[in-house]
């Protein structure tokens, strides 16, 4: 299986793109909107400051007079500390002021207030203008009260916000990667819950899965379902085809089997009998294959879903040695069991069939008139069912290599045989959590197989 | 062509030299030809513990210490005279300069120390804080009730007119930057002033460019008070001749606190020196005790500043009265008050 990584990261990183996005542009709203208050608020002080210093207008004598008011330029103050410039012109003589600070580019009507941005004295200061009639003398003259201050007030209060913002956003974006991953791991739990459930499940469970699950996982799960119901059926097949083949292999071989015994004691001729015999042996030889076969497939089809029941390990080894002594008998093998009660979970049609193919093998490759020693002890937790035989031991190369499918030892020649007494053993003994031990018997010729298993 | 050019930069040398009203002047040679020129209002007798202080931790700088008015040392920076370092005790007029863009920006680790309303865009530093008092003499007001607000100075004047005829010393407005400062401040702040100020107009006030002649006048039995007199000086003096003659009263309903303020005029050759004269300034000024200096820190401990006043602001509202207009209308008023001969 390929990952292609993981939907959560992928949703987290998403949403925390988004996130950053939106803190970005936040922060980008809130500096711009810092500097635009910043901004009118100095206007508006402006304003307020020239509009102070006009309503103190009057006319004195026939000509105009003003007083500059101390609240005037103190409110200048309370933005920052800026520059102040101010101008006081009547027509186009100035009354006070700074005689050089740059004319707006809109003069105010009368009442009204003009802003502007202008530079003076190496700086750029924003500008506010209000004008006023005042009669001097016979005639109204126009009076022009321009207040002038620099920007670095704006610029530190917007500048301070636009800091405090970018605050803001971070740990706003922090909260957000935080809440992305909790809402992504959140969002996949059902998910997690499905999986969980799936394989939850034993190795045969195939019912469907019947869960509530988020409209999203609905078709996944009916697949599920459709592809369980699949398999299920595809593994009854191959269930009924193996009992089929079973029954199907074996019947014809007992019928040859059966007519040629009866040929055998029929004819008289010496090489026709030795045909005879040689035909028997090579049934007999198949039946065998073709059961271990079937054993092979019966044990792989029922380890998936073992049944455990209690087994008395004594009466097993009884009763399989009791069924393989006609065969032992052919080779003048004794079979001498030595066995104490011990009791394992399990199911007894496989550990039977460890045990036959465990035994069969060692009658199999033991020379005639011998003795096959099956022992039984119990040590700890483990019982250990013990098979000796006085053959040709395992040979050369890795013992344990024996249990791979198919697998010979290398002095196996002359023998026939299919290779998979030992890998049946083997899976079922590991299908029930216990071991096979492969070694040469002690003191001398012959090998040792030990099938060990927990004790219920 | 030659000679007259040359005439012409003497005779303009000469015209600026004399533009400067000089009070007092002094140089302090140091081992190298480099020289701080300072010009300031304060007397020599108060600043050259500073100067020499300054001095000891730069030998190699010779320092030039010329003395003038404020109103002289506005004109001077203003017109573009040739200074590193300006100290005065006229706010407005420092502001004024501060805010005209004459004044050169200096930041160290000690101007950041200072308080916020100490200093102002980095261009001028406030280094003392110095409160407006009234100084009376103790012979001359044998019998009399020592006043605590301007109201009781007003009862006390009006009652006691014998008294205090030609006896009551204050600044003159028009020629004292301070006096100018102290009294248009205290004019925004109290109604009080103006009633003063016509009492004592019709008692026949004398009037003083400068603290020190004043505070002289009444040790001397001349003035039964001084009123606005920069208590710094008041104190100094006092601390000179104790000799109990002089009392030293701050007034209870308002006093004005004045800030001395330095700045580096633009044309300054020594920007460094002058802001290394500036951190020490400033670290004086935020001291804890008075110590020996002849000025007070810009946070007076013990017994002063329980009032709570704060000093005056450094900001554009200090230009408000330095505008031609508003100055005559005030010295209109001011002369009207003061002069009802």
């Amino acid at each position: 299986m390929i990952g292609t990584g993981s939907i959560g990261r992928r949703l987290t990183l998403l949403l925390a793109g988004v996130a950053a996005l939106l803190s970005v542009l936040s922060w980008w709203m809130v500096t711009g909107l810092a500097r635009e208050a910043a901004e009118r608020t100095q206007d508006n002080v402006l304003a307020a400051s020239a509009t102070t210093i006009a309503e103190t207008l009057r006319s004195e004598q026939g000509e105009v007079r003003l007083e500059l008011p101390y609240s005037a330029f103190s409110m200048l103050g309370a933005i920052g500390e800026d520059r102040v410039f101010y101008q006081v012109m009547a027509g186009d003589k100035l009354l006070t002021g700074y005689d050089d600070l740059p004319a707006l580019s809109d003069t105010p009507a009368p009442g009204q207030i003009a802003f502007d941005t202008g530079e003076f004295s190496g700086e750029a200061v924003r500008m506010a203008s209000v004008s006023r009639l005042v009669l001097a003398g016979t005639q109204p003259i126009p009076v022009k009260v321009t207040v002038a201050q620099t920007r670095n007030g704006v610029g530190t209060i917007s500048e301070d916000l636009s800091r405090l913002a970018a605050l803001l956003s971070v740990a706003f974006f922090v909260i957000a990667v935080v809440l992305s991953a909790i809402a992504a791991r959140t969002s996949l739990r059902p998910l997690n819950e499905i999986a969980a459930a799936v394989s939850r499940r034993g190795p045969s469970d195939l019912r469907p899965l019947h869960r509530n699950a988020p409209t999203e996982l609905a078709p996944l799960m009916s697949s599920l379902n459709r592809l369980m119901e699949r398999l299920g059926q595809s593994i009854r097949r191959s269930e009924d085809f193996i009992a089929e083949a079973a029954h199907r292999v074996r019947t014809p071989l007992a019928t040859v089997r059966a007519q040629a015994e009866i040929a055998l004691r029929s004819v008289e001729d010496e090489s026709e009998k030795q045909r005879l015999r040689q035909i028997i042996r090579a049934v007999d030889e198949s039946s065998r294959s073709a059961g271990q076969l079937l054993d092979h497939a019966t044990v792989t089809y029922r380890a998936d879903d073992l049944a455990r029941v209690p087994v008395d390990l004594s009466e097993l080894a009884k009763q399989t040695a009791g069924g393989l002594e006609p065969t032992a008998s052919m080779k003048d093998i004794r079979l001498r069991l030595f066995t104490v009660y011990a009791q394992v979970a399990g199911d007894p049609v496989l550990l039977e069939n460890a045990l036959r193919n465990v035994l069969d093998n060692a009658i199999k490759y033991s020379p005639e008139e011998t003795d096959v020693t099956l022992r039984i002890t119990t040590s700890g937790t483990e019982a250990r069912i013990a098979v000796s035989d006085e053959g040709p031991g395992l040979g050369e190369g890795p013992a344990q290599a024996l249990t791979e499918r198919f697998r010979r030892g290398s002095n196996t020649q002359g023998i026939v045989g299919s290779g998979l007494g030992l890998t049946i053993a083997e899976d079922v003994l590991s299908a029930h959590g216990g071991r096979l031990e492969l070694k040469s018997a002690e003191g001398g010729t012959g090998a040792c197989v030990a099938l060990v298993l927990p004790l219920s | 062509m030659r000679r007259a050019c040359l005439a012409v930069v003497l005779t303009l040398w000469a015209t600026l030299a004399a533009a400067l009203d000089v009070e007092d002047h002094r140089h302090y040679p140091g081992t190298s030809d480099a020289t701080l020129r300072i010009l300031s209002t304060a007397d020599l007798d108060v600043f050259e513990p500073y100067l020499l202080e300054f001095q000891s931790t730069r030998p190699a700088l010779s320092i030039d210490y010329t003395v003038v008015s404020s109103a002289e040392l506005y004109t001077a920076i203003e017109g573009g005279a040739d200074f590193d370092l300006a100290l005065s005790s006229a706010m407005d007029l420092q502001f004024r300069l501060a805010n005209d863009g004459r004044a050169l920006s200096y930041r160290s680790d000690r101007t950041e120390a200072l308080p916020d309303w100490a200093r102002w865009r980095n261009l001028i530093f406030a280094f003392t804080s110095e409160p407006a008092v009234v100084v009376l003499s103790t012979d001359r007001f044998k019998g009399l009730e020592i006043p605590t607000t301007r109201q009781d100075l007003i009862t006390l004047l009006r009652e006691n007119p014998e008294s205090f005829g030609g006896a009551v010393g204050t600044y003159d407005v028009r020629d004292s930057g301070l006096g100018y400062l102290f009294a248009t401040q205290e004019a925004r702040s109290t109604d009080a002033y103006w009633r003063l100020s016509e009492v004592m107009g019709r008692l026949d006030p004398q009037l003083y460019c400068c603290s020190g002649q004043m505070i002289d006048d009444v040790a001397e039995g001349r003035l039964a008070l001084a009123y606005n007199v920069l208590g710094s000086y008041a104190a100094e003096r006092i601390a000179r001749d104790s000799g109990g003659r002089v009392q030293i009263l701050r007034m209870q309903d308002f006093a004005n606190v004045m800030l001395r303020t330095a700045i580096i005029p633009k044309t300054s050759d020594r920007p460094e020196d002058a802001g290394a004269m500036i951190d020490m300034l400033a670290t004086l000024g935020l001291r804890e005790e008075r110590g020996d200096w002849p000025l007070p820190p810009l946070r007076p401990s013990g017994t002063a500043d329980t009032t709570g006043f704060g000093p005056i602001r450094l900001g554009p509202a200090l230009m408000v009265y330095l505008d031609p207009l508003n100055r005559r209308a005030f010295l209109t008023e001011w002369e009207a008050a003061m002069e009802q001969r």
